[in-house]
């Protein structure tokens, strides 16, 4: 790791960390998911480093542009309180810190494991190649649209089934709405518009 | 690798692709003419699915497509079409209930296509990868399914907790996969055996097969994993719940087989004490657990429940008489839960449907007919001989004893007397009880389904021959 790799690492990672805080800790709930939003811009800055170009543009076209748009969304449109959600925040300091122990201790755990067994790293079925050579996104595009092209169907008909889901259990058809339509606005003219009136002086329409 | 794409077997899944298709032409003429189509939709998706169905009957060719991830052998063309027909009677059953209940909806067909083929696919499926792909294909289509009666409180309900419980399920099975994954480097079942046969098992492959197992006990709702089961058989539509009873069942119980015999049958032992146990519990369970109960959707889940434990005997066995057996008893398992919903639908007074089981009293006199082949079908739940729910297990049993697992043999027939008490339980109802009260004439359609049905479980002895060495023709795909 040369200096300014390493100078990154750590202005990314140091700004994650603490945009991270701020997520939790800021009153304002729109502040929390702007935050968030440098949080997640930050972790695409450290895929980058890692040579993973194609997670890092990933990261901010699905979750910078839809997830945290759809979060400040529903940030805006609920009315929750959140001062009321965060009351009593600290006593649930004690439970939250030993969760987030235990979850570290197990991290460590898998991180020896993989130092105990090393040859659980070469059974891998396809090395990643060389981000030298060969670009992530080149890499993944060779197999997507080929060698996975049964899963990538796949994964379309799921989506059909979302999509047909979401429509089916919250489309409602209302017959009594006023809907705005385009053409009929457009194909107006002066004629059926206007009414030129002669009113005598003196007296109201 | 070079990358490129197989389309050398593209025949195989030909159905697969004619139901996604024709899913999606459906839709189009659903949309375009709206909420009058959905007669047309209905009657065209039934079509779809016999169409399939009959394709595949008179298909040839076994192989694997797409890199060895997609399989069609004997066994794979049997559930297929089992689930097909599952699927096309649990549509055409639901034809007069939507006309009444105010409940008609054109994607209620289409979403049912869609689950059939995630179903068809994870029959097929080769490779961990397929496996969870279809199994989410199905699932998602089931959840919206639950809930597509979205006005009623208690269908929504259902909807939810099905989808929170499948959701959670989902994640087991991926955490165990990806353990599979980490242990063996390889995501394909038969290469997945190979690399369990080569370096041997680890601590890590067993934690992926339980948690695999997990997931996948609980699509088929086997104890413990089968809380979820009355509460979204209860409050979903009654012809959801009775499309949920047959298909799904038989995929996922399709998908265990699968994933047994293939990925891990280097460590048989191993799973076999997993099977042995949620077998035990499923029959015990559903044995006392239907005793107290009073509506006869949640009974059937219940009931459902301890099935699936009697069929997985079979697969405990693990020998080519066990899954003849699990074979068998799902087609036999289909086609009774099939008949019993036909008459639960046809279970309306003049002011709408009954799900009391006490509403059955004194069927016997006015609709003697149905309360005849609903016997038969309570009989052969039961399991009485000569009708087919007896030779179903007869042949689980049988391969238990094969297999030297008499324990579960024993406690299986114990389950199976305690069963008996409350399917004799409707029988008197029916029979002895006064009457408080006869049921409108039951629709054309479920006419058709109870007939079928009933005449299945009653002549049985008579076909069960052929039905056997068909049965022992797909389970030969894993000997």
């Amino acid at each position: 790791m040369t200096f300014l790799t390493a100078m990154f690492f750590y202005l990314f990672s140091g700004v994650a960390i603490g945009a991270a805080l701020m997520v939790i800790s800021s009153r304002n709930p729109v502040h929390s998911v702007l935050f968030l939003i440098l949080a997640f811009f930050n972790g695409a800055g450290l895929f980058m480093i890692a040579g993973a170009e194609f997670l890092a543009l990933i990261l901010i076209v699905v979750y910078v542009g839809a997830v945290a748009v759809l979060f400040l969304f529903v940030v805006m449109m609920l009315d929750v309180d959140f001062v009321e959600l965060r009351q009593g925040f600290l006593q649930y300091l004690p439970v939250g810190s030993v969760v987030g122990l235990v979850l570290l201790g197990e991290l460590l755990i898998v991180l020896g494991a993989s130092i105990i067994s090393p040859e659980i790293a070469g059974t891998a079925l396809q090395p990643i190649p060389d981000p030298a050579i060969r670009s992530n996104t080149a890499a993944l595009g060779d197999v997507l649209y080929t060698h996975y092209i049964f899963y990538f169907q796949l994964a379309g008909l799921i989506l059909l089934v979302a999509m047909i889901g979401a429509i089916v259990l919250t489309l409602h058809h209302r017959p009594k709405v006023q809907r705005q339509n385009i053409s009929d606005q457009v194909a107006r003219t002066k004629e059926t518009s206007i009414e030129v009136k002669q009113v005598e002086s003196g007296r109201g329409i | 690798m070079q990358p490129v794409i197989d389309l050398t077997n593209l025949a195989l899944a030909y159905p697969e692709m004619m139901l996604a298709v024709g899913a999606m032409v459906l839709l189009m003429i659903g949309t375009f003419s709206g909420e009058a189509s959905v007669r047309l939709v209905t009657g065209l998706s039934v079509a779809l699915l016999v169409a399939t169905g009959l394709w595949l009957a008179f298909m040839t060719g076994e192989g694997t497509a797409f890199h060895g991830v997609f399989i069609l052998d004997p066994f794979a063309h049997f559930m297929k079409i089992l689930v097909l027909i599952g699927s096309a009677l649990a549509i055409a059953m639901s034809v007069s209930f939507a006309r009444v209940e105010k409940f008609a909806r054109f994607e209620y067909p289409i979403l049912i296509i869609l689950a059939t083929t995630g179903m068809m696919l994870m029959i097929s499926a080769g490779d961990l990868i397929a496996l969870y792909m279809g199994l989410e294909l199905q699932s998602l289509a089931l959840y919206v399914i639950a809930a597509i009666n979205r006005d009623s409180l208690r269908s929504t309900e259902a909807g939810l907790k099905y989808f929170v419980l499948g959701a959670l399920s989902s994640g087991m099975l991926l955490y165990g996969s990806s353990l599979i994954y980490g242990f063996t480097g390889q995501t394909g079942f038969v290469e997945i055996a190979q690399a369990i046969t080569n370096h041997g098992s680890s601590l890590g492959i067993v934690f992926g097969l339980v948690f695999v197992l997990a997931g996948v006990a609980f699509k088929i709702s086997a104890v413990p994993f089968h809380m979820w089961t009355p509460d979204v058989y209860e409050g979903a539509p009654t012809p959801v719940t009775a499309f949920f009873a047959a298909a799904p069942k038989i995929a996922a119980m399709a998908l265990f087989v699968r994933i047994v015999m293939t990925a891990f049958e280097p460590i048989t032992t191993d799973w076999q004490q997993i099977v042995v146990f949620v077998s035990l519990a499923s029959m015990v369970l559903g044995a006392f657990a239907a005793i107290g109960q009073t509506n006869i959707k949640r009974l059937m889940a219940y009931s459902s429940i301890g099935h699936m434990g009697f069929a997985l005997v079979g697969l405990a066995a693990g020998n080519q008489a066990g899954i003849t057996g699990v074979v068998l008893y799902m087609v036999i398992y289909m086609a009774m839960t099939l008949g019993a919903f036909a008459c639960i639908l046809a279970m309306r007074r003049k002011d709408g449907m009954v799900e009391n089981i006490n509403d059955l009293a004194g069927l016997s006199s006015s609709n003697p007919v149905m309360a005849l082949f609903l016997t038969a079908l309570m009989f052969s739940l039961a399991g009485i001989p000569p009708l087919a729910g007896f030779w179903a297990k007869w042949y689980v049993f049988l391969a238990a004893m094969e297999a030297h697992l008499y324990m579960l043999a024993i406690v299986g027939v114990l389950a199976s007397v305690v069963g008996a008490f409350y399917y004799l339980r409707i029988i008197k109802i029916i029979w002895m009880d006064e009457p408080t009260g006869s049921f409108m004439p039951m629709a054309g359609e479920l006419r058709l389904v109870l007939g079928a049905s009933g005449l299945f479980v009653i002549f049985y002895v008579l076909f069960g021959g052929s039905l056997l060495t068909t049965a022992e023709t797909a389970a030969r795909s894993f000997f």
